[in-house]
């Protein structure tokens, strides 16, 4: 017989209230990082050698710049879920943990902003 | 039974005299590095686009550390990491819809995931030096 209430087991949160949803979308990032990694490694692979004008012409176009936030988003995001296991795995110390845990998702915002604001700044200027 | 905490070796600790390493389980350790390690790479890639964004002089002084052996060295030792964590994580997404967990599957996954992560590695690296 489960220990767990009807009303708990209908909603399927568990303790920690929050279910399989960070299982759930590690592998959906997961699943999109494997298109647009692959797609970026080789692009960026293609463009050993050049220089400014070459990078920025790359950039530059639309296609490139839309696939180039996609991947950015994904990549920060995958990240962001997976830093935070670690964390919630070696971190014993609950302050350290919870100081951990926000580094971890600040830190991560920061550089996917950083990232994708450079992209428009690069695709949409002159 | 006693109240006094056994003295035993806990984990992570266990690793090395405790612990015999098996491919699979060093497999799972090394996923979780590279992870470790893209994320931290993830700097170098905000550091590229924008310096990008920041012209020619900006983007020059950056570069130029990238195709300097140390960068060279840092980008293959990347590439690899970007590789392995894209094939072993494959695998993991096939365990999770339940194909290969059988111990023999286990192993001829492992062995293919580090084939073919060194192999894209080569290919990536040849598209760049194939000019």
């Amino acid at each position: 017989m489960s220990m767990r209430s009807p009303l708990g087991q209908a909603r399927g949160l568990g303790s920690a209230k929050d279910g399989t949803h960070h299982f759930w979308v590690q592998r959906i990032s997961a699943v999109a990082l494997v298109p647009l990694s692959l797609w970026f490694v080789f692009s960026v692979a293609r463009l050993a050698g050049g220089d400014f004008f070459m990078v920025r012409h790359w950039v530059h176009a639309p296609s490139v710049a839309i696939t180039l936030v996609l991947f950015i988003a994904a990549a920060l995001y995958h990240s962001a879920l997976g830093i935070q296991v670690v964390i919630e795995d070696y971190v014993g110390n609950e302050g350290a943990k919870i100081v951990g845990l926000l580094l971890n998702k600040f830190l991560h915002a920061i550089v996917a902003v950083s990232a994708i604001f450079a992209v428009l700044k690069v695709a949409l200027g002159s | 039974m006693s109240h006094q905490t056994p003295n035993r070796p806990l984990s992570p600790f266990m690793l090395g005299q405790y612990y015999r390493f098996q491919l699979t389980s060093l497999l799972s350790f090394v996923h979780r590095i590279t992870g470790i390690g893209l994320s931290m790479g993830t700097f170098l890639l905000a550091g590229w686009l924008i310096t990008l964004a920041g012209g020619p002089e900006t983007y020059g002084m950056f570069a130029k550390h990238l195709t300097a052996w140390y960068g060279q060295v840092l980008l293959f030792c990347w590439s690899w990491a970007f590789m392995y964590h894209l094939c072993n994580g494959i695998r993991h997404l096939g365990w999770d819809i339940g194909k290969g967990y059988e111990l023999k599957a286990a192993y001829a996954s492992g062995y293919a995931v580090v084939v073919v992560s060194l192999l894209l590695t080569v290919a990536a690296w040849a598209v760049a030096y194939a000019k």
